[in-house]
């Protein structure tokens, strides 16, 4: 059983697994999702994509920010059935612009793989915003040890 | 209206003077008409009642003397207040005529827009015809020739006055002939640390093409400053303090640097680059800034223009004063620790003295210990922390739990000495001797000073913005704007939090979240602070927390804690999510639902004096301001939602169980 104390103005309540069994009674102001203040995922509510997103560290600020913005929004855009099969040309320019900044945009496939991981990330804003909207994401640092992202953390 | 009651006053005398004598008259005639002379009452007029002609004549002769000398009176009264008005006014026209013939460089103040123009003419002019409205404004309360009215005199032509004289403040720097050509950027960002980083990369992802120029007085590109008191030290690379590299818990490992230098373009092409970038002109300090004309001046005299300028100025660290005052042996063996150079100078002195004693119980002092303490057992490094608090964290921890807190930074190996006021500090024998009020002596090699940070507000005073007199720091309004282009974020930012409150915030993340929501508000989103920033501390393996919103021990709190289990430290939480950063951690690996806890979790027993992990909430008004995560890792979006929704809570205890302290 939990017990409680008071020590002057702090109070205490240890509590054990069982106290805490009950689902809570605390209510929570539901989110508006449509509220201008808060941040955002990948997608911004009006379907445009979010550059400043945490999830995307560094990618559309850096050298090839703009070739990366050309290529990903050809592929967001793509109505395609095979999604983004259209943007080949942009998606090639922008790997030879990563290839002129190795140490930003470490080399080994992982153009590639960039574009799989905000490929993956623009689904799951879908479901918990809040995961991918905080302001110290690393982007795409998951699996791949040297993604291209993995060059700086905005923290 | 008040020239009349001047007026009046010196003309009371007179007039007092002349009804006297009318009264007098009127009653003499009165009582000469019929009334018996011993009814007559004891006038002040010496003359007897004798005969008519003679008497006339002296009364005509005695008002009219009194006429002529009370005007003559009010004349020369009249005469010296319009002298005095005079004097003052020419006084206050000859200010503002002086400033300008001593700052010939500087913008006009005349009425057409600022560009930057070498010395020219015109100024005293436009500035004379600014003074002339005032001057005839004036004039009444000037009249007055009284002290409570100088102020008010001066208040409106000071206002035409105070840029010019604002001006002066820098006047030493400037030599009048050699002006270096001024060049231009769109974004200025002053300082090059984390909030200032944060911003640029902002404004480059919003702001296709943007050209962003960093100005900052360090010798090296923006970096981050958690692993300096932290990761760096744990680190078991012996060439760590060149490389800057720490391997995170999860084996991997990244510099301290956000990006390494090719990511950066420089200052000279950054008018040319195609696409824009990001420039960073390293070593230099910005010592004057001009809001009216939109740009500011380099210690080298270089003035660079901006569109919009961030100010991310930090801070510098304080020092006691009676370190300060002891002298220059004293001084040699004290690090005020903030920057890079202060990590390697520390690293260098733990490797060569015996003692080194930390003074300071907050965050960066007791994690200094924590890491020195980690160091001393595998040197024979006395590590003592003093403070005069009586536990470690004792302004953010309620008083159980930094009392807690200070017996496991104990077991680090940090020597505490508690609710220790330093009275003096000498240097004898090469060892440094520290005395306490209550009489201690403490000898020591080194002393690393951890007592706060001074906000960097040089700027304040050539830029005419405010500086708040609570919190110090740059008073800027809820979307971080101090005046129209210029905006500041991070620690030197003093800011109104929608929900908390005006607030300025010393952490590594409000200086992420306050830099992104400058930049974005630079490139036109005008949204105010509403991203609650968190900030986290480990203090050895054990004990880590996170914590988000106002966290004054000095709130009432409540606590709700269960036993830790060997899956809740740090270490644990970092591996899991792979992260190092724990404000990554956030993101990566989010605690949603109750899952069957599969570590055995005590019900028995609780010990009394275990706070293994829990829960704290800080209340202000009944409604939870801050929250302690003790332990218990990525639960932060919850605790971001719960302040941000302000609420009541009737329970807290109800509210705990949001967090599933229990489970992993």
């Amino acid at each position: 059983m939990s017990y409680c104390k008071q020590e002057g103005k702090d109070r205490i309540i240890f509590v054990t697994k069982e106290d805490h069994e009950a689902p809570s009674n605390a209510e929570l102001i539901a989110d508006d999702p449509n509220d201008p203040y808060e941040e955002h995922g990948l997608i911004l509510p009006n379907g445009d994509v979010n550059w400043n997103c945490p999830c995307l560290g560094g990618m559309a600020s850096g050298p090839c920010g703009s070739q990366f913005k050309e290529a990903f929004s050809c592929f967001h855009y793509s109505k395609e059935e095979v999604k983004g099969s259209e943007c080949i040309d942009h998606f090639r320019d922008m790997q030879e612009c990563m290839q002129r900044y190795p140490e930003l945009y470490p080399q080994d496939d992982e153009t590639d793989s960039s574009s799989q991981e905000a490929e993956s990330r623009s689904a799951l804003p879908t479901e918990k915003d809040s995961t991918a909207a905080t302001s110290t994401a690393e982007a795409a640092v998951s699996a791949d040890g040297t993604s291209p992202t993995d060059e700086q953390t905005a923290s | 209206m008040l020239k009349c009651r001047t007026v009046w006053r010196t003309l009371a005398p007179l007039a007092r003077t002349s009804s006297t004598v009318c009264r007098q008259n009127a009653r003499r005639a009165g009582l000469n008409n019929g009334r018996l002379p011993a009814c007559v009452p004891a006038a002040h007029m010496s003359t007897a009642p004798a005969g008519g002609g003679r008497e006339n004549q002296l009364y005509v002769l005695l008002v009219g003397a009194t006429c002529v000398g009370g005007a003559i009176y009010a004349y020369r009264t009249v005469k010296g207040d319009s002298q005095r008005y005079q004097d003052r006014i020419d006084e206050i026209s000859s200010r503002p005529l002086k400033t300008f013939t001593e700052e010939p460089a500087t913008p006009t103040q005349s009425e057409p827009p600022a560009a930057p123009s070498p010395a020219e003419p015109s100024p005293p002019a436009p500035d004379a015809e600014i003074l002339a409205p005032i001057e005839t404004a004036d004039l009444p309360s000037v009249w007055i020739a009284s002290t409570a009215d100088e102020p008010a005199v001066e208040a409106s032509p000071q206002e035409a006055a105070e840029p010019a004289a604002a001006l002066i403040v820098e006047e030493g720097d400037a030599s009048p002939a050699s002006h270096k050509v001024s060049s231009h950027t769109p974004y200025l960002l002053i300082g090059g640390g984390t909030a200032s980083f944060a911003a640029a990369r902002s404004i480059r992802a919003r702001d296709p093409g943007a050209r962003v120029l960093i100005v900052t007085d360090e010798l090296v590109p923006p970096y981050m400053r958690p692993p300096l008191s932290k990761e760096l030290w744990f680190s078991d690379d012996p060439s760590v303090t060149e490389t800057l590299r720490f391997k995170q818990w999860n084996g991997k490992e990244r510099s301290i640097y956000f990006q390494p230098p090719s990511f950066y373009i420089n200052a000279e092409e950054l008018g040319s680059a195609e696409n824009g970038g990001v420039a960073v002109l390293t070593g230099k300090k910005v010592v004057h800034m001009d809001v009216r004309g939109n740009k500011i001046k380099l210690d080298d005299d270089t003035e660079i223009s901006y569109d919009k300028c961030l100010i991310a100025t930090g801070g510098v660290p304080r020092n006691l004063q009676v370190i300060e005052r002891a002298g220059e042996e004293v001084m040699k063996r004290t690090t005020l620790f903030r920057k890079v150079e202060d990590f390697k100078s520390l690293d260098k002195v733990s490797r060569n003295v015996k003692s080194i004693t930390i003074i300071g119980g907050g965050f960066l002092g007791s994690e200094l210990a924590c890491a020195l303490g980690r160091r001393s057992t595998e040197s024979d490094l006395e590590v003592i922390q003093m403070y005069p608090e009586k536990g470690n964290m004792g302004k953010v921890l309620p008083e159980y739990l930094s009392n807690w807190t200070t017996e496991k930074v104990k077991k680090e190996g940090v020597k505490i000495i508690s609710e220790a006021l330093v009275k003096s500090v000498v240097s004898k024998d090469d060892k440094l001797e520290i005395q306490l009020k209550d009489g201690r002596l403490v000898k020591t090699d080194h002393i690393v000073a951890a007592v706060g940070l001074e906000p960097n507000v040089d700027l304040a005073k050539s830029a005419g913005l405010e500086v708040d007199s609570d919190f110090g720091g740059f008073r800027v309004n809820a979307e971080l704007q101090a005046r129209s282009n210029i905006w500041v974020a991070g620690d030197a930012a003093c800011f109104y939090d929608i929900r908390l409150g005006r607030r300025r915030v010393e952490h590594h993340d409000h200086a992420v979240v306050s830099g992104r929501l400058a930049g974005e508000n630079m490139t036109g989103a005008n949204k105010p602070y509403w991203h609650q920033s968190m900030f986290w501390s480990d203090l050895g393996p054990d004990v880590g927390y996170e914590a988000i919103g106002i966290v004054d021990s000095s709130l009432p709190t409540v606590g709700v804690f269960a036993k830790a289990t060997a899956k809740d430290t740090p270490k644990a939480a970092t591996e899991e999510s792979g992260t190092g950063i724990r404000s990554e951690s956030e993101t990566e690996h989010t605690a949603s639902s109750p899952v069957a806890s599969s570590a055995p979790s005590p019900t028995g027993v609780q010990h009394k004096d275990e706070y293994g992990k829990g829960v704290i909430f800080y209340l202000r008004d009944k409604v939870v301001v801050g929250i302690i995560l003790w332990n218990v890792f990525n639960r932060m979006p919850i605790a971001r939602k719960i302040i941000k929704d302000g609420e009541e809570h009737a329970d807290l205890n109800e509210v705990a169980k949001l967090f599933n302290i229990h489970d992993d």
